[in-house]
């Protein structure tokens, strides 16, 4: 009795540490600097300024599956003078890539919004391109209290 | 077809900037999710959005995995003339749907 008892005890063990790996659903968690490349690589090398941009976003997420941003550029928005592009990052999800949105001249006012997942607690950074060239950023850190990873956890 | 839910205005003044919600259903899976078995569910997500005022793009958005399911976009342009609004979604295993509305603009 004592005998199976052990056993029974040790293949205890074993599941839940199989459960603890099973929960792991989300791909290794990536390092900050990933993110850095990632903004990097978008901006084509080219300086990034900090400003301009608003990425409006609930610092506690209570849930990760559905999160609203919205991303508004200080811009008068003439064919002159307007965002061509604005692009969403993210420093924790499986992919850095969270969503890039192309505006076209006649967008009339740099606003736009949508809804994403976040795995967990971390940093965003939205980066405008404006019609001169220019590159500017802005980075927002999150708490998030239910990961979009858990769901579909079998 | 997938249901789409879009909210914009029929009517607008010249010169007017009109917002334009757009919502589709689609299930959006990431492809890093596994099923019941441990297997890995294959990514079907909607990677491109576009919206075409009388065929000229105004607006479009490159969607990855970490868009939420039934993908939400609220965008703005101007309203310059009367006519057609084109908003197409494009995605994995070859998934495509076009939704027309229609603006009027008066002067």
């Amino acid at each position: 009795m004592a005998e199976i008892f052990t056993i029974t005890r040790r293949q205890v063990v074993l599941a839940s540490a199989g459960l603890a790996a099973t929960a792991w659903v989300c791909p290794a968690l990536a390092q900050s600097d990933e993110l850095a490349v990632a903004v990097s690589t978008y901006a084509a090398g080219k300086k990034i300024t900090e400003g301009k941009v608003k990425l409006d976003i609930a610092e506690l997420v209570d849930n990760g599956n559905v999160v609203p941003i919205a991303v508004t550029v200080d811009s008068p928005m003439t064919p002159a003078n307007h965002v061509k592009a604005i692009a969403v990052f993210n420093e924790k999800n499986p992919q850095r890539d969270v969503v890039k949105f192309t505006l076209g001249a006649r967008y009339g006012k740099a606003d736009v919004s949508t809804r994403i997942r976040l795995a967990t607690t971390q940093k965003l950074v939205a980066v405008a391109q404006m019609s001169d060239g220019t590159f500017w950023s802005h980075t927002v850190e999150v708490i998030v209290t239910l990961a979009a990873c858990i769901e579909g956890e079998a | 077809m997938a249901r789409t839910l879009i909210n914009a205005p029929k009517t607008a003044k010249r010169g007017d900037v009109i917002e334009i919600r757009a919502t589709i259903g689609h299930p959006m899976e990431t492809g890093f999710r596994p099923d019941e078995n441990g297997k890995i569910l294959p990514r079907n997500i909607i990677q491109n959005f576009s919206c075409r005022y009388n065929g000229e793009l105004v607006f479009s958005a490159e969607m990855f995995s970490a868009v939420s399911a039934n993908p939400y976009l609220a965008f703005h342009t101007v309203a310059t003339e009367s006519g057609t609004l084109a908003l197409t979604w494009e995605g994995d295993n070859g998934f495509s749907q076009t939704e027309n509305i229609s603006l009027s603009v008066v002067a």
